[in-house]
């Protein structure tokens, strides 16, 4: 067990990162810790595909001009889950940056970045009193 | 010839320019919305041009930097894809056209620019996602769509930041969870290119990692998509957004999530394994039953008009989808038709919400008595939009329910058939609650046994930019219905996935 553990132990971290990432999303009661929550949810994914692509012993997927001329795919890295990365952390700093923008909107609007502080709206809330009724509409 | 280069021009263009309209906008700011409608007409062109290539020589493949298709970015382009372009953009265009009046009124001046930037990005991401055929890019782009959504919303009336947020939160899951998917059938084929990996997956269909990938599909494109338990975001978000963006979006974004789960279970994965490999269809199926009850029911209880639209927009949603788990050649030509079909009626229910509040400020049902009178041509539309929701024959929503229902009947599935009614049943409650405060609330009212005096109501339309949008969608409405035949024989009949 242990071994079969220790033998696929990259995928068991980003499984454990996520989860961590996820549980935060889902029962802070701050939206900060929403935010550091969901951060960590996407880096996992991020560290989960920069494993997926490294191998033990490789090296750099360069072909040297002067080198042997037999090219082995066993001996470089596959640099194809990096650059997907590459991609995938932009959107990371993006989804931050605009959650961050918006957290800073809520707090000057309300005070306060507890969710069960913040009080929205109702969503229907009652008619004021003579407004939609026979007596307020007659001139 | 430039229409080889559509595929490409149609999101470059909106792309490149939406950059333009910050700097523009600094400088003159009545120059940002006729960049928008040139953009967006570039794309209504392309859009329709390509819709006419594929209908005369078949399907279009684009490749991008001439690189290879499993290696490079390929665009491809079918009947399925060239037609869900043409109703985004065409929607996109309304909803500019629209937006004029509307965000003059409920933004401030200063924000204006920044509106309409973000809102070409997102007709940008939303054609990316529609026109590609590598599941990286669609990724890539489904994000840039959804962060300008974010962005839209944020900028609307009281509680968006707070809606947006948790929109935020729940997109950011479904599109991580996408992105899983996508790595899973990376480890085990080393493709993305959907074409390619339709190939390769079927001798892996037994594998574990697979299936994990296609649950975490679905997952990721329900949130999306707003299908029934992932809805959650849907209803906050499109109530507190700006009146055009809740248009534009509500009628968009979740027609192109459809589309792009139709593209996973029957394209990218055989429609053998979404169906008899492992239930998929099936379980769909009854998550869209309680889709369509739920929003109908729901909408019934909201006095609010878009968060009452909201409600009937996941019930659409529910149509869809139980269009594709009926799974059979009738039921999909529903669906697709549906696709069409809401989105105009999405659109018109809610640029009509937007007219409403423009003019009265309010949007609580129960101060809408004499409406019809202040505003006689908006709510004609709205009950003509809302006529089509319940499926009414001249409409175009009886058709995709018409369809709907045959194939749910031609694949056994009677319960369905009798949700499909029932829910038109229960439409028309929501919709009647509306119409008849609008129109049968009685001019002179007898009260306490005493009769009192005609209430004076004056005329006062919407403006000229906001009426014509809706009447297009309106004529959209009646026209689609009318040529709904004519649609099917020559676009959607080859629309529906191999297979079936």
């Amino acid at each position: 067990m242990l071994e079969y553990i220790i033998s696929k132990y990259n995928y068991w971290m980003y499984i454990v990162l996520i989860l961590i990432g996820f549980y935060a999303m889902m029962a802070k009661n701050n939206l900060m810790k929403k935010l550091i929550g969901m951060g960590i949810f996407q880096w996992a994914i991020i560290c989960y595909f920069m494993s997926i692509g490294s191998k033990s012993g490789g090296t750099v997927p360069i072909i040297s001009e002067h080198g042997s001329d037999v090219i082995r795919a066993i001996d470089f890295i596959n640099p194809l889950p990096h650059v997907l990365m590459l991609t995938a952390i932009v959107v990371g700093v993006a989804t931050t940056g605009i959650s961050l923008a918006i957290l800073i909107s809520i707090y000057g609007r309300y005070g306060t970045l507890e969710e069960d502080e913040i009080t929205p709206p109702h969503p229907n809330p009652l008619p004021r009193r003579g407004e939609g009724t026979l007596k307020g509409n007659r001139k | 010839m430039i229409s080889e280069q559509f595929p490409a021009l149609i999101v470059v263009t909106p792309l490149i320019l939406s950059f333009f309209i910050p700097v523009v906008g600094w400088w003159k700011r009545e120059l940002c919305l006729p960049i928008v409608l040139f953009a967006l007409s570039v794309c209504l062109l392309c859009a329709i041009g390509m819709l006419g290539t594929v209908i005369k020589h078949g399907i279009i493949h684009y490749r991008l930097g001439m690189w290879e298709p499993p290696w490079g970015i390929e665009y491809v382009v079918d009947h399925l894809n060239a037609f869900v372009l043409v109703i985004v953009s065409f929607i996109s265009l309304s909803a500019a056209i629209y937006a004029k009046k509307s965000v003059e009124q409920e933004l401030p001046e200063h924000k204006i620019p920044a509106f309409y930037t973000l809102l070409l990005l997102n007709t940008t991401g939303l054609l990316g996602i529609t026109v590609t055929g590598d599941l990286f890019n669609l990724y890539v782009l489904l994000e840039i769509a959804s962060f300008s959504a974010y962005g839209l919303i944020a900028i609307g009336e009281e509680g968006a930041l707070v809606a947006s947020f948790r929109y935020i939160v729940m997109g950011t899951i479904g599109a991580c969870l996408y992105l899983l998917g996508v790595g899973y059938l990376y480890i085990v084929t080393g493709s993305l290119n959907i074409a390619d990996l339709s190939q390769i997956l079927p001798e892996l269909y037994h594998s574990r990692v697979v299936l994990v990938a296609f649950a975490f599909f679905m997952v990721g494109i329900g949130i999306k998509m707003a299908l029934f338990p992932l809805h959650v975001w849907l209803p906050d978000a499109y109530t507190h957004a700006p009146s055009v963006v809740s248009a534009a979006l509500g009628a968009t974004m979740t027609k192109v999530g459809a589309y792009v789960m139709i593209r996973v279970m029957f394209t990218l994965f055989k429609p053998y394994f979404s169906i008899e490999m492992i239930p998929a269809t099936t379980i769909l199926g009854w998550v869209a039953v309680a889709a369509i009850i739920f929003g109908c029911i729901l909408a019934i209880a909201q006095s609010d008009l878009k968060r009452m639209l909201c409600y009937i927009l996941i019930a659409e949603v529910g149509y869809i989808v139980m269009g594709i788990g009926v799974a059979n050649r009738m039921s999909l030509t529903g669906a697709i038709l549906h696709i069409l079909n809401d989105a105009f009626m999405v659109a018109c229910l809610f640029f009509v919400a937007g007219a409403i509040m423009y003019k009265m400020g309010t949007r609580d049902i129960r101060n809408f008595r004499y409406l019809h009178r202040k505003m006689p041509l908006t709510m004609a539309a709205f009950t003509i939009a809302a006529l089509s929701v319940i499926g009414i024959p001249p409409t175009c929503g009886f058709f995709s329910k018409w369809y709907l229902i045959l194939g749910a009947i031609y694949g056994g599935q009677w319960v369905f058939a009798v949700v499909l009614v029932l829910s038109s049943l229960l439409s028309a409650v929501v919709f009647f609650r509306v119409i008849e405060k609008v129109y049968f609330e009685p001019t002179v009212g007898v009260h306490n046994g005493e009769s009192h005096e005609m209430v004076e109501v004056v005329r006062d339309e919407a403006p000229l930019s906001m009426l014509i949008p809706i009447f297009i969608m309106v004529a959209g409405i009646l026209l689609l219905g009318v040529f709904s035949g004519k649609i099917i024989s020559t676009i959607i009949q080859f629309a529906v996935p191999t297979g079936f």
